[in-house]
């Protein structure tokens, strides 16, 4: 708000803003309008020219997080090449990503099992943004693929390679490429994406 | 099932929706929650207790999201209480605001959500970043926006529905809010607007997509002898329903909400309706991409499996149709501040069940309506029965 001249203390010096008015208070008591003042983007080029007055805020936690039990299993399997999933005795169903705990039976699980490292596309999706929502030259392909070895419909997450978007359809065979073993440390990205079969 | 009290819907107030708006989360509450209370002609000292909905601290930076609101939110000195459920939060509010009053310990409740996701650059997608799992998601670069794309291929490629059917739900929505004061997205496009309209995550284009938002919406409840004192149009809450499904959502059918059949169901039972499809006039579900209205009305039983699509493009859904879907405008129209989007559906259900809708009236007469919200890891729902 700007400034103004000549103006006494006490005096009247409001500004008014947008008046809407979702109601029609044909029925109603009270005849209530508001003031709302709506803004405009600020985007980030008015930021790192100064045009608005900014604060800049990044918070720097750090996190030590634990794998847990069934994670930490699937980590290490990755490792050595292999995709690990955990079988519930109950429903029998097997479980990627493993867990120790079977979420619909809510029994304990301590039986483990390799699962393939192919599968099936059970659905895909084309980015064309990162994670910050900026647009990005080299679309990246995502799909949810069910692994074979694992019970139907059991799925994970992750990114489709040597293929181009229109070439990928749901149920096309695909396989993991893996990192070379002196590359591997344990993390998901171990395998770079899966490929066409 | 024991209830108590019958709750009622008294008052109702929203702000503008924005992409930004210049007031502070505690000033747009301020603005909504003294409109819900004046609108139903008592004051903030007629209120029993407070519940506040709002989505993740990350958007402002605040920590405490629950206390740095409070003022604003008219809670000082009550008993107040924040709930958090994702995109569900602005239905399952005012639902934790029914169970406030419904059990007897409140006579009136104040329920208040409030988003403002301008404040977070570059864009407040990177909030969302942390909701995904830190050891298996997060390294692959995730993005909120690749599992819903991937949920609506799987919904597209199950049911046979075409990318273009799909638009029809972003042209009706986005016209159904040139008639709201509020809108920040109403306009009037083709489906060939929506096609043409670049993809974010493929199949999700920019025009099947609500915007990020600031605003606020609230509604004041009270219990039914309160109620007839106060309000000569008290809307009823005769059914909630919410329920979630598992967080391993890569192990699971994406093509249908089990867990949102699950929420109606237990709506519908409270309310004692049997044929949603024939006893539901007019309905507000949640709209963040133009997929996810048809999804909800399959999984809330208002459409077959697979044939939301095919009533869409029939114009069943439009405002004078049969059953008229988000005459608001909808999140894809109107805007989406989360959790202030949801609650801004129970406001339109408050104002078209009472009459009170003035230009997105619905054409039949409306009695009984129906508000609903999605949220969490695409694994909640929310659902709120009225009736007038």
């Amino acid at each position: 708000m700007r400034e103004e001249e000549g103006v006494k203390d006490g005096q009247d010096i409001s500004a008014k803003g947008m008046e809407h008015d979702p109601v029609e208070h044909n029925n109603s008591k009270s005849k209530r309008s508001s003031n709302n003042y709506a803004g405009i983007e600020v985007r980030e080029d008015d930021l790192r020219d100064g045009r608005y007055m900014s604060i800049r805020y990044s918070a720097r936690f750090r996190y030590r997080w634990d794998t847990g039990i069934a994670v930490g299993r699937f980590l290490e399997g990755l490792r050595n090449g292999k995709i690990v999933g955990s079988r519930c005795k109950v429903c029998k169903r097997v479980l990627v990503p493993p867990r120790i705990f079977c979420e619909l039976d809510f029994a304990q699980v301590d039986e483990w099992v390799y699962v393939g490292d192919t599968g099936s596309v059970n659905t895909y999706s084309i980015s064309y943004i990162d994670k910050q929502a900026r647009r990005i030259s080299n679309p990246v392909i995502v799909a949810v693929i069910e692994l074979d070895g694992a019970s139907q419909g059991m799925g994970i997450m992750h990114l489709l390679g040597e293929v181009r978007p229109e070439d990928v359809h749901i149920g096309m065979r695909v396989k993991a490429v893996w990192k070379s073993r002196e590359e591997r440390r344990g993390a998901i990205t171990d395998i770079m994406y899966f490929k066409p079969l | 099932m024991i209830i108590k009290r019958k709750v009622a819907v008294v008052g109702a107030g929203m702000t503008l929706f924005r992409r930004r708006m210049l007031e502070t989360g505690k000033e747009m509450c301020f603005e909504a929650a003294s409109m819900a209370v004046e609108s139903a002609g008592v004051s903030i000292r007629d209120v029993d207790a407070v519940v506040l909905g709002s989505a993740p601290d990350a958007f402002d930076g605040v920590h405490m999201k629950g206390e740095y609101l409070l003022d604003g939110a008219g809670a000082v000195g009550k008993p107040y209480t924040r709930v958090f459920v994702g995109g569900g939060t602005g239905v399952f509010a005012p639902i934790a605001g029914w169970w406030h009053v419904a059990s007897g310990l409140f006579d009136t409740c104040l329920v208040v959500c409030e988003e403002k996701m301008s404040s977070l650059h570059p864009h407040p997608q990177h909030a969302f970043w942390g909701i995904f799992d830190h050891t298996l998601e997060r390294p692959l670069g995730v993005n909120l926006l690749w599992i819903f794309a991937l949920e609506m291929r799987r919904y597209m490629h199950l049911y046979g529905i075409s990318e273009e059917e799909i638009a029809y739900v972003a042209v009706k929505n986005k016209r159904n809010a040139l008639d709201h004061p509020c809108a920040q997205l109403a306009a009037r496009i083709t489906v060939e607007d929506v096609m043409r309209s670049e993809p974010i995550v493929w199949p999700i284009k920019r025009l099947d997509s609500s915007p990020p938002s600031d605003g606020a919406a609230a509604v004041l409840l009270a219990s039914e002898d309160t109620a007839r004192k106060i309000c000569k149009e008290p809307v009823w809450i005769d059914g909630v329903g919410w329920s979630i499904d598992s967080a391993y959502w890569t192990n699971r059918e994406l093509a249908y909400p089990a867990y949102l059949a699950e929420a109606a169901r237990m709506a519908y039972r409270m309310a004692g309706i049997e044929e949603p499809r024939r006893e539901i006039d007019v309905a507000e579900v949640y709209d963040p991409f133009s997929y996810k209205e048809l999804h909800h009305l399959e999984g809330l039983g208002l459409a077959d499996k697979g044939k939301a699509a095919e009533i869409t493009v029939a114009g069943i859904t439009e405002r004078d149709g049969d059953m008229p879907v988000n005459p608001s405008g909808g999140l894809l129209g109107v805007g989406n501040p989360i959790a202030a989007a949801g609650m801004m559906k129970v406001c339109e259900i408050f104002w078209q069940l009472s009459g009170n809708a003035g230009k997105r009236q619905v054409k039949k007469d409306a009695r009984t309506g129906l508000a609903q919200a999605w949220g969490d890891l695409m694994q909640f729902s929310s659902v709120i029965i009225m009736r007038s």
